[in-house]
């Protein structure tokens, strides 16, 4: 197939096939016809990536990674540099934009199953994205060199010592020294601009697991064939547009009415290590595993369980016994995805309360929950429960609707 | 020496530490003039906030992150500024006999700290640092509402309470102890323009030039905010039309 008329073009794809790789992956690539708004989260949250890179590089022109400076220079940006602040604040709440949309994206996936065969490798470049976003975040977060950046960056290192026999010796490392200091400011910021590179590597990679096995639906059914399909160009070029302007006028009115909002008062206090803020919180999108790393007394148990409430996100493909992918056609486990949800709202609450007294006992009742979800509600579901019947193709309730 | 400085530590962080698990005061929410899509800075105000700050807060707190030239942005003239500036002395050097000299400040330099370095604040202040206010209504929860509940909040101290001694007794302050002596008392400053000098009035003016030192973007900020939302609002319409159009033949 001729990818264009142009003749330099023409001469170009023979050598290189850019323009029908292009074509292939951003045009013609078949697309369900029934997918519904949640599927434009993917596509925004690669939208908010770029932004955050591009941002991000600017904000690095005017940067100093140094704990002498580093505070004062975040200032300067927001002071001296014509449009500094729209940067920074761009840049500030596009991190969390940034995880509310991986979150939206990640629980539609878990909605419409679109985690099982034969996309479970999408599904794991998924969640290694979704890792490298978190390690990104939290170094970008101790870059300001605020109370917060610096104490956040102290109690998160920390939870390293807890691995047995070399636990001083890791952190000792990772700090480059023996306390968070002027090294591991350096090294923060010179991995916080990497990890962006890679996660766009990563993004890249995940839309070609997806380009392989074909994007899920809302029914959970496979593609029969070109009558249950659409080009993605221009239908979903344009309703991504659309999702990108609402999602857009959200983002902007903290960018510019409330660019705080998400952020700690304590953190425009200059870092200082003497002393210690009496309430030491992480950014929101961080709160839930942060319920979970306080839920438990013992310092290696609860960070075992932190990594291992992410970790349990790769076999979710093998824990989820259920054949058929769609929650519209599981009664039962419609219901424990939204018990799930809200089970994940109440450990974020309580990732905000000091751990003690009734919000001990909520904290944990919601860690035993988020684990037994995943470990024994989601494999003796897939086996007892009867699931509804499936449509025989996307076009098929659409075609009978018409008959009638 | 430095188990003083560890002390004197502990000393401040122990009220911090106690309001964590006590009561939350409240604040006394004002309408201020920058709040809302719409909201700006009153220029009026600022330059009286920055006549209270000049007169009272300045001999304790510096300003370090804002510079003299700032204040044009407040409505001062360029002969003006250099005068405000010109009235602090500074140290600059070497020059090229290879000495330090003293000179007085230009509009470019930051505002002239009260103290050459903290532990000279320390000493001076009873052992607590006066914070440096550039920041000071961006870094505290309540933001402004929180500055102005702060200096029209002293009183006399409840019965129960006993106070550390060189402490005052603050209604909103963490712990309710505080190492500043009340700042603010009516007249202490006179306006020219017939604006009354009562304590809520100069605490007003003051939080108010205080929040422009933390957030001196925001006029530029609000006005860009409101152009790019209702740019948004058409090109989102658009969009919107256009992908009805284009799916019409789908459904």
């Amino acid at each position: 197939m001729a990818v264009s008329s142009n003749r330099i073009v023409r001469w170009v794809d023979d050598r290189l096939p850019i323009f029908t790789l292009m074509h292939h992956s951003t045009s013609a690539y078949p697309t369900p016809n029934n997918l519904n708004y949640w599927w434009n989260f993917g596509s925004l949250a690669g939208f908010v990536l770029v932004v955050m890179i591009l941002s991000g590089i600017f904000l690095a022109m005017n940067y100093t990674p140094h704990t002498a400076h580093a505070f004062e220079s975040v200032e300067r940006i927001m002071r001296d540099v014509n449009y500094g602040w729209l940067l920074r604040y761009l840049h500030m709440n596009g991190g969390s934009m940034f995880f509310a949309l991986v979150y939206i994206h990640l629980f539609r996936g878990m909605y419409y199953g679109s985690y099982k065969s034969p996309r479970e490798v999408l599904w794991w470049i998924g969640v290694i994205i979704f890792i490298c976003m978190m390690a990104t975040a939290f170094m970008g977060y101790v870059l300001p060199w605020g109370q917060m950046s610096f104490w956040g960056a102290t109690v998160i290192t920390n939870l390293f010592s807890a691995v047995p026999l070399v636990g001083t010796e890791i952190v000792t490392w990772l700090w480059g020294g023996f306390s968070v200091d002027n090294p591991t400011l350096n090294r923060f910021f010179s991995l916080h601009y990497l990890l962006p590179f890679i996660i766009f590597g990563l993004v890249v990679v995940h839309l070609w697991a997806l380009h392989t096995v074909k994007s899920n639906n809302p029914l959970g059914i496979d593609i029969k064939g070109p009558q249950d399909t659409i080009p993605f160009h221009p239908y979903y070029t344009i309703k991504d547009l659309y999702g990108i302007g609402l999602f857009l006028m959200f983002y902007l009115f903290f960018v510019f009415f409330a660019p705080n909002f998400f952020g700690e008062p304590d953190n425009y206090i200059p870092a200082n290590p003497m002393v210690t803020p009496p309430h030491i919180v992480p950014e929101w999108y961080f709160l839930p595993f942060y319920a979970i790393l306080r839920a438990v007394p013992d310092k290696l148990s609860g960070v075992v369980l932190m990594f291992a409430a992410i970790l349990v996100l790769f076999v979710l493909p093998w824990l989820d016994t259920s054949k058929v992918r769609s929650a519209r056609f599981r009664p039962i486990y419609k219901q424990l995805f939204w018990i799930f949800f809200l089970d994940c709202l109440i450990l974020g609450w309580i990732g905000a309360k000091p751990p003690e007294g009734a919000y001990l006992v909520i904290g944990r009742i919601a860690t035993v929950y988020y684990f037994a979800h995943f470990l024994i509600l989601l494999p003796l579901t897939g086996w007892f429960e009867k699931p509804r019947p499936l449509p025989d193709s996307i076009g098929a309730p659409v075609i009978t609707t018409v008959k009638r | 020496m430095r188990r003083l400085f560890i002390l004197i530590v502990m000393a401040l962080a122990t009220p911090a530490v106690a309001l964590a698990s006590s009561e939350k005061v409240s604040l006394e929410t004002q309408h201020w003039s920058w709040q809302g899509l719409f909201g700006s800075y009153d220029q009026a105000q600022l330059k009286r906030g920055f006549k209270v700050y000049k007169e009272i807060c300045a001999s304790c707190h510096a300003l370090g992150l804002v510079a003299y030239r700032n204040l044009a942005d407040i409505g001062f003239a360029e002969e003006e500024i250099k005068a405000i500036a010109a009235e602090k002395e500074i140290q600059d050097g070497p020059n090229d006999m290879g000495e330090m000299f003293s000179r007085s400040a230009r509009p470019s330099d930051p505002f002239v700290s009260p103290y050459s370095n903290d532990p000279a604040a320390r000493v001076a202040n009873n052992g607590a640092l006066p914070p440096d206010l550039s920041l000071i209504a961006k870094a505290r929860a309540g933001g402004p509402d929180y500055l102005y509940s702060l200096l029209v909040g002293y009183a006399e101290p409840p019965t129960d309470i006993t106070l550390v001694p060189g402490m005052s007794y603050n209604r909103v302050f963490p712990g309710h102890q505080i190492a500043m002596p009340q700042p603010l008392f009516e007249d202490m400053v006179s306006h020219d323009d017939g604006t009354s000098s009562s304590l809520p009035q100069l605490a007003k003016d003051v939080t108010a030039f205080l929040n422009w030192t933390a957030e001196p973007e925001l006029n530029a900020r609000h006005s860009l905010g409101l152009k790019t939302l209702a740019f948004l609002i058409l090109l989102t319409a658009l969009f919107y039309a256009l992908k009805r159009q284009m799916w019409s033949d789908v459904h």
